[in-house]
């Protein structure tokens, strides 16, 4: 365990709405991720998994505890973290490159860069684009793209300026079975390649077993963490893994601790 | 494929003609007066032969038109802007808009005539007053339908709401504004055409106007088809700007077309 993590949740509540009408996303929920850990956090639908984001990333304040990143409470919009969607949210009016290139043109210090040093932030972006495979796609719209292809262009719009925290909240949800796996292997290819510290969130067990480094179960609203699991399992992982009999032991647990959440 | 889009040219000007050929049969069927139906056949002639007048006061209603509706266009833009952004404006501004959007322009007319007279600026400003509803109302639209969580992914990143508006908003608000633009043009050449037949002194709905207190109900009609055929011009030009500058948002067509 690290002193300081960088995400620290600290007995945080949110309730949404006022009085008679509130209702409690999220109780007292504590949770620590250190730097560069793969997290993920799973549980059954309404269970504030999406809420969890939305506090990390300070979209929305906590009604009561204190949330910290890198060390600063979190008391607005943090900047400069990556956030991806499981609807990808490309802008239809850019092109796929210029998609990517968004986020230079709204965190510092890029920003104040970006005029003068276009060819130099066009080039690293394209050269992202070729990490997930879209090399020759940058001139194309959004539109243009497979399901699949406009996912892993929301995963380079979400991690082109470096952020040292990206947020997915269930990023290969729409997708089907064998883009789904696909896209784990060039998600974890990113995560190895880049070292910053990501949190998952998703329904999908085998998704959040393959990617992760450790598993949060969260309740049923209102979503307090019921389980922990650390997966230890050797990096890089494949789809060999996910038959590995560790693999299937961990969602089998992790699958049993959900299916009690949801038969109480 | 050829073949349907050659009869996509043809069926608009065949069922145009088609009228006409029916409106001039029944006029000699029944032996309709002209200075109550007059026959097409009549009405072009009449054009042709008042074409320099016709053209003239043509020329002036379409810059009438044109005026106000860069000024609606404007108006409408910074109105649609602020009401869509800020929701205190919107609950502020919202009901006042509607109302005078209800007053019927033609109200309007005698009062903006004490202002400023006759002619060429009552015109305009009539036009603009009616375009720009449909123009504000669209923008306001397009801005309030920007998905939560494309407005999210520019929070997380810092963005001010500057930049959300610059770079989500106005952007995504653009095919609202062309299409509301279609409507806006005709909106304000009805304008321009009312106020001219209220108190002007030009413009093709003062022809109009003074042809029928002489009973030249011929040249009224072609006054009319004239009215008609700019309508329709200028309707198309908007819908050829519309699919330049918003072609992302007729992809759907582009690909089964």
């Amino acid at each position: 365990m690290q002193p300081t993590p960088l995400v620290a949740i600290r007995d945080v509540s949110l309730t949404y709405g006022h009085g008679e009408d509130g209702v409690l996303a999220v109780q007292n929920l504590t949770l620590d991720i250190a730097k560069g850990d793969f997290v993920a956090v799973v549980g059954p639908s309404g269970c504030g998994k999406s809420s969890l984001m939305k506090l990390v990333t300070g979209l929305v304040p906590p009604t009561t505890g204190e949330i910290r990143v890198a060390g600063e409470k979190v008391t607005r919009p943090i900047r400069g973290v990556g956030m991806a969607f499981q609807n990808s949210t490309l802008m239809p009016w850019r092109t796929t490159l210029d998609n990517i290139m968004l986020p230079f043109e709204i965190v510092e210090p890029h920003k104040r860069r970006l005029r003068a040093e276009k060819a130099k932030y066009v080039a690293q972006a394209e050269q992202l684009l070729a990490t997930v495979g879209l090399s020759n796609f940058g001139k194309k719209f959004p539109w243009e793209l497979s399901g699949g292809m406009q996912q892993r262009a929301n995963l380079c719009r979400a991690l082109v300026h470096q952020p040292e925290l990206l947020m997915l909240d269930e990023p290969f949800g729409a997708l089907d079975a064998f883009t789904r796996e696909e896209l784990w292997a060039v998600m974890q290819n990113l995560w190895l390649q880049k070292h910053f510290t990501a949190v998952l969130v998703t329904h999908d067990l085998r998704e959040a077993v393959y990617l992760s480094d450790t598993v949060y179960v969260i309740s049923h609203r209102p979503g307090r963490v019921i389980y922990k699991a650390k997966v230890d399992l050797p990096r890089p992982r494949t789809l060999e893994t996910t038959f590995d009999a560790k693999f299937i032991d961990i969602v089998h647990r992790l699958r049993a601790r959900i299916s009690h959440e949801l038969n109480t | 494929m050829t073949n349907t889009r050659r009869l996509q040219l043809v069926t608009p000007w065949a069922v145009a003609l088609g009228l006409f050929v029916i409106w001039e049969t029944s006029c000699r069927l029944f032996n309709v007066a002209p200075y109550v139906l007059p026959r097409p056949t009549l009405i072009f002639k009449t054009m042709y032969q008042f074409h320099g007048q016709i053209l003239d006061h043509s020329l002036h209603t379409l810059f009438t038109t044109f005026i106000g509706f860069v000024l609606a266009v404007i108006g409408g833009l910074l109105i649609g802007l602020a009401v869509g952004a800020s929701r205190f404006v919107y609950i502020g501004l919202y009901p006042v808009m509607i109302g005078f959007n209800s007053i019927p322009k033609v109200a309007l007319v005698p009062v903006i005539v004490i202002w400023f007279g006759i002619g060429t600026v009552p015109a305009i400003i009539t036009a603009c007053s009616i375009a720009f509803f449909p123009i504000a109302v669209n923008i306001a639209t397009g801005l309030a339908t920007i998905e939560p969580e494309m407005r999210d992914v520019l929070r997380s990143l810092g963005a001010t709401r500057w930049e959300i508006l610059t770079k989500v908003g106005i952007p995504r608000s653009m095919p609202y504004l062309f299409a509301s633009l279609k409507i806006a043009i005709t909106l304000s050449f009805i304008g321009s055409v009312i106020s001219e037949t209220i108190a002007s002194n030009k413009g093709i709905g003062y022809l109009m106007l003074s042809a029928s207190s002489r009973f030249d109900v011929p040249l009224v009609f072609a006054g009319l088809v004239v009215v008609g055929a700019m309508g329709i011009a200028m309707y198309a030009i908007c819908v050829v700007v519309e699919q330049r500058m918003t072609r992302w948002a007729f992809r759907s067509q582009e690909l089964v077309g």
